[in-house]
């Protein structure tokens, strides 16, 4: 049931910044929102009322690695965009690896 | 909402585009344009991470779990989106070959680059200050801090002290 909620939960705050964001000018000031912190209100909010805080601040603290590999992952796509011409779907799909990478390095350091 | 203008100097290797010196605003109207479908995927991709980010949690940890926390989860879509958009108004205008719907698509990623940045705020001030404070109180001060400073940020692009950082 609570994979229901956090499904639904999840998606919504995702949509809601998310539309905000697209109707916010100029662009660049729109990308901020489109970083916002949706995933993890659902995650957290859900997560304190299932497994505590400790639980949940232990989340939060991990979160600081995956912003960064969210940093390198912004970075590079910006890099295959202008640099190497490629198309924005593709450049940002690809990243992802790059922030996968660097998210598992961050991981292996802190746990 | 319109706030204060500024240049929207676009960062090392983007050069200034032609949305320079533009104002904050918002047009909800501009959401009429979105197709059904996309709404639907986005809601799709957040519940799913949001879904599987509890499952990683629950199996391997909170420290791996965190880690899918700050996940671009719409981010790929929407530079799409943004190319894509910028790329047919052009062509609808008659110009067939450009380059606008990359520069826009680059320039919206690098908002997303400076959102990280207040990502790392939102996520210090949770982890600081969760068991003390209280998880509605942390969540929406951190949710403050994370605005201010991605906006603070963003602001001071114009004076290109962050133009080489971000």
């Amino acid at each position: 049931m609570l994979r229901i909620i956090r499904f639904f939960v999840g998606g919504l705050i995702v949509s809601l910044f998310s539309a905000f964001g697209e109707a916010l000018r100029p662009k660049s000031f729109a990308g901020l929102f489109g970083t916002a912190p949706s995933v993890a209100l659902a995650t957290l909010g859900l997560t304190i009322v299932a497994d505590g805080k400790m639980f949940a601040a232990k989340e939060a603290r991990s979160m600081i690695a995956g912003a960064l590999a969210f940093l390198s992952n912004a970075w590079a796509t910006i890099w295959l965009i202008m640099k190497h011409k490629w198309h924005a779907g593709v450049a940002s799909s690809c990243t992802l690896i790059v922030r996968m990478i660097f998210a598992v390095a961050a991981w292996a350091v802190l746990r | 909402m319109h706030a204060y203008r500024t240049d929207d100097f676009c960062g090392r290797g983007l050069g200034r585009t032609a949305i320079d010196t533009m104002r904050i605003s918002a047009d909800f109207s501009a959401l009429k344009h979105g197709n059904w479908y996309e709404f639907a995927l986005r809601f799709l991709f957040g519940g799913a991470i949001t879904a599987i980010t509890g499952l990683l949690a629950k199996h391997y940890g909170p420290a791996f779990g965190g880690l899918f926390l700050a996940f671009p989860a719409i981010f790929p879509a929407s530079d799409t989106l943004v190319e894509k958009r910028e790329r047919e108004k052009k062509q609808r205008a008659g110009t067939l070959h450009t380059i606008r719907g990359r520069q826009s698509a680059a320039v919206d990623a690098h908002g997303a680059a400076i959102g990280s940045l207040g990502l790392i705020v939102f996520a210090c001030v949770v982890w600081r200050f969760l068991e003390k404070w209280g998880d509605p109180l942390t969540l929406f001060v951190a949710l403050l801090v994370r605005l201010g400073v991605s906006i603070l940020i963003w602001r001071l692009r114009r004076h290109r002290v962050f133009a080489r950082i971000t």
